[in-house]
């Protein structure tokens, strides 16, 4: 009990450097010491989460050994590619670091809805949207940020598809209806899949039609995205570190993408659909 | 209706946390110049990869023997872990570079 409420506190000050760095983030003079508090807050939290985190059925040895190698893999390799980068691409570095945040919470909705499976709930499954809403955003996040990055690195080129638009609301209609229909009728594995597949593809044909200039904006879009799936997790373990961490990223996000807008004199409708009017205009 | 008024109900305490969240995210940020969107955006990049506390959670409630869990959990962590230290050094590399020129915004 001690150790639960050891973590608790420690998540509590997570959550505070989180708000501090992104607060001193936004000054010049303090932006580089705020980024260095969030980052030791995510250390604390990660660090307290692997000893203090205790479970009914608590993991075996092959469990940790797993926990520790994928730590150890995903340090060495994200700090060689964060430290091999140029300059001038770090915005689809970025972007990719993005992305992975995303098919993280994706890859943790999917595992939940395994366990999700086999408990009956009736009435309004508040658990099982949230697990659709993390899986959704997740995965938009993640193949945006991929193709963004594709872009900025000029592996993709802008490729406007005839009727990307109507394209896009048709798969936007499916998603609601996938996720209204499981939230009535319960959650339903076949459903679940095709619901992760047409939110990748929504996720490249979002990005796609945007050109490149504005890509920085619609990193940032996704950016805020990522923070909300991140904030669904967050939910599903009551763990408050990860919906502060998620909220806060997705409502400064989300303001940070419309002042970018801002400072390029455009509004974000302009910019989300501006490559399309010109695409639809030319052809 | 009844059934998701009663959830909101019973998570109240949840939803002003939400909410008040929300709020503080729109407010700390608010005063950034555009010289440092980018770092921000950056840092805040960062900050959400605390979703790697959830992947790892998902590993510790894992059964040793459901292999698919712990593939896919493995999986997150590793990307998870990308997010928060990729993100940070970025953002650090970032702001360093920002030191050596006079400071305009």
């Amino acid at each position: 009990m001690i150790n639960l409420n050891i973590l608790e506190i420690s998540y509590l000050i997570a959550s505070l450097t989180f708000i501090i760095g992104l607060k001193m983030l936004s000054h010049p003079d303090t932006a580089r010491k705020g980024n260095l508090w969030a980052a030791a807050g995510m250390g604390l939290a990660i660090l307290t989460t692997l000893t203090l985190y205790q479970d009914f059925d608590s993991a075996k040895g092959l469990n940790y050994v797993l926990i520790f190698v994928g730590l150890l893999v995903g340090t060495v390799i994200g700090t060689i590619m964060a430290k091999k980068v140029q300059m001038t691409a770090m915005p689809q570095m970025v972007s990719f670091f993005n992305g992975m945040g995303g098919a993280c919470a994706a890859l943790i909705a999917i595992i939940e809805f395994q366990h999700h499976q086999h408990s009956q709930i009736t009435g309004f499954d508040g658990e099982l949207l949230v697990m659709l809403l993390g899986l959704l955003i997740g995965s938009v996040s993640f193949s945006g940020s991929m193709i963004a990055y594709g872009k900025l690195e000029g592996k993709i080129k802008d490729k406007v598809l005839p009727m990307n638009q109507v394209i896009n609301m048709v798969l936007l209609a499916a998603i609601i209806g996938l996720i209204g229909y499981q939230m009535f009728a319960g959650s339903d594995p076949v459903l679940f899949f095709i619901l992760l597949g047409i939110a990748l593809v929504y996720g490249v044909l979002f990005v796609m039609p945007i050109g490149g200039a504005d890509m920085p904006v619609v990193i940032s879009l996704l950016n805020s995205f990522t923070g909300m799936a991140a904030a669904f997790g967050g939910f599903l373990y009551d763990n408050k570190a990860m919906l502060t961490g998620g909220i806060l990223v997705g409502s400064a996000g989300t303001i940070l993408t419309i002042l970018m807008c801002k400072a390029m004199n455009r509004s974000l409708t302009n910019v989300l659909l501006g490559a399309f009017g010109a695409g639809a205009a030319g052809s | 209706m009844e059934q998701l008024l009663n959830y909101i109900g019973a998570n109240m305490e949840m939803v002003y946390f939400l909410i008040l969240a929300i709020l503080l995210g729109v407010e700390v940020i608010s005063n950034v110049p555009a010289i440092l969107h980018t770092p921000l955006m950056s840092g805040a990049n960062a900050i959400h990869g605390v979703v790697v506390v959830g992947a790892i959670i998902v590993m510790l409630q894992a059964s040793p023997e459901n292999y698919l869990a712990l593939t896919v959990g493995f999986l997150a962590v590793v990307v998870g872990m990308l997010n928060v230290i990729g993100g940070f050094v970025v953002t650090d590399r970032m702001l360093e570079m920002f030191k050596k020129k006079p400071k305009k915004s």
